[in-house]
């Protein structure tokens, strides 16, 4: 069996607010569930499928379907850290497939601004041996890139072209938390994180949210949307495993690019649009290589220049800004991934980023921490007359 | 030495010889009796090959770094977050202790030092350059 055309994103939202101190996160769980609804042209009534994550508050779906008024057959709580929402629109596709829903909703939402936000999971067998080391995000995606570096003499200013890249786009976004363009100069300016990540190199930390609508065709064909269709996805997960063979170059989209691509029959050069996730420079440059955008050790090069920056570079990526300026809801990028890429293939982007006859997207992503053990989940979707 | 202060850690059933062995000065890590490879942080059954047949092995608490990060700000900074190939075979996740951190780099040799955590809680297995 495969994906391919087994379910379309009909609906899409990404909650407006960065900072939303006079909100529940239930709250924006339920509103932007309420904003994907309406632009797919469904209600609560029609959806008969839930897919959340840790990031919703409560006992998972059982709290949240409770508290949306939702009547549902089918609930998945599949957990991979920010890339989750990715991963979750190739599981409703699963789940429609296996004709146990038509109508799955996706929401993401939280207030890492407004509320402390507990991000230690404790229990993991790993806890005993790393929790002392003080391990952040920060110098686990700095090792990675230390190693990188080392390995293929890749440097902070090309690092540096993947934020300038995603500021560019950021200045047309009305929401995007940082819609000021940079130069590779202030990226290398602003202070240092953790070596050899700077401030510049980091995502931003938001309030809010989105969600998405995946249908079955039948229902697809009802909706007054363009239809875009899942045509292939894959996933992955990676750690040091026994700690023998550790190579932070690689990440786990390297399966789960591959397998995406192989699913939907298509290579990186068909790709029209690209959204990667990015949590810190590091973490895009590394998914390029993976997903076979360039050879291992080459994306230094690649993304240099301007080379994502839409209407001038080859490779047009995160057209909102991403969550490098744009928005990273909870610490997650996944949602949002989504939301850009189905705006690229309805040609709802913005009109100064809007990728031409943009018909083949590729939205990929990372969960969890890249220097430890991670999640990748890629989706190619297309849009079809 | 920055004054980071470190979590104790909490032995179980599955890792309480290797914290008595810290108490002790000493390094221990798996090795599976089937595959005959090494692995760190222990488990009970090997990750390499699925046995239950592992045993501890005492290190000789050597190795090199495999990459190193230099955390530049917030509590108990500076301070090094490194992967170290301990000559056995496993890289582990630890911190490095040096005067100048600045001066760390990937194929450093370094040695074992044990770092105390809280008041009757066993230290922890890090890492300082080699005659440094
Ligand atoms: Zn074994």
């Amino acid at each position: 069996m495969s994906l391919r055309n087994a379910a379309y994103i009909a609906g899409a939202f990404e909650h407006p607010t960065r900072l939303a101190p006079d909100k529940t996160t239930p709250q924006l769980h339920a509103e932007c569930a309420a904003g994907a609804l309406a632009d797919a042209g469904l209600s609560l009534a029609d959806v008969d499928g839930y897919f959340c994550a840790t990031d919703a508050p409560g006992f998972g779906p059982i709290s949240m379907v409770d508290y949306l008024g939702l009547k549902v057959r089918h609930t998945d709580s599949t957990e991979m850290g920010g890339c989750t929402y990715i991963q979750h629109v190739a599981h409703a596709a699963e789940a429609i497939a296996a004709g146990k829903c038509k109508v799955a909703l996706i929401t993401l939402a939280g207030r890492p601004r407004s509320e402390n936000v507990m991000r230690f999971r404790p229990g993991a067998p790993e806890s005993a041996f790393e929790q002392w080391v003080g391990l952040t995000n920060h110098t686990s995606y700095g090792m990675c890139a230390v190693r990188h570096m080392h390995e293929f003499g890749t440097t902070s200013e090309q690092l540096a072209w993947i934020k300038v890249a995603a500021s560019h786009h950021a200045q047309h976004n009305e929401h995007a938390m940082l819609p000021k363009v940079v130069s590779v100069e202030d990226v290398l300016e602003s202070p240092m994180i953790a070596d050899p990540l700077h401030r510049l190199d980091c995502c931003v930390t938001t309030d809010g949210g989105g969600a998405l609508i995946v249908v079955a065709p039948e229902i697809a064909k009802t909706l007054n949307r363009p239809m875009i269709a899942l045509r292939g996805a894959g996933e992955a997960t990676k750690g040091p495993s026994g700690g023998l063979g550790l190579d932070l170059t690689v990440s786990a989209a390297a399966r789960s690019g591959p397998a995406a691509f192989a699913e939907a029959g298509v290579t990186p050069a068909d790709i029209k649009y690209a959204s990667i996730y990015d949590s810190f420079t590091i973490t895009v440059l590394i998914q390029l290589e993976d997903l076979g955008f360039c050879a291992k050790g080459e994306g230094g090069k690649f993304v240099a220049d301007g080379n994502l920056i839409s209407g001038t570079g080859k490779l047009p990526f995160n057209t909102d800004g991403g969550g490098l300026c744009n928005n990273h809801p909870m610490f997650r990028g996944g949602i949002t991934k989504v939301i850009e890429a189905v705006r690229q293939l309805r040609g709802e982007a913005h009109p100064a980023v809007q990728v031409p006859n943009c018909d083949l997207a590729v939205a990929t992503g990372i969960g969890g921490s890249l220097g430890a053990r991670h999640g990748a989940a890629t989706v190619i979707l297309e849009r079809q007359s | 030495m920055s004054d980071r202060k470190l979590p104790a850690p909490q032995p179980n059933v599955e890792t309480q010889e290797f914290w008595d062995a810290a108490s002790n000065g000493v390094l221990k890590i798996k090795r599976c009796g089937d595959c005959n490879q090494a692995h760190y942080y222990p488990r009970a059954i090997c990750p390499h090959c699925g046995s239950a047949n592992t045993a501890w092995i005492e290190t000789a608490g050597s190795g090199e770094i495999y990459s190193v990060s230099v955390m530049r700000r917030g509590e108990g900074a500076p301070f090094a977050v490194a992967y170290i190939t301990l000559d056995e075979g496993p890289a582990m996740m630890t911190n490095i202790v040096a005067d100048d951190l600045d001066g760390l780099a990937i194929g450093q040799r370094v040695e074992l030092v044990f770092t105390p955590t809280e008041d009757g809680a066993p230290p922890v297995p890090m890492f300082t350059p080699r005659g440094g």
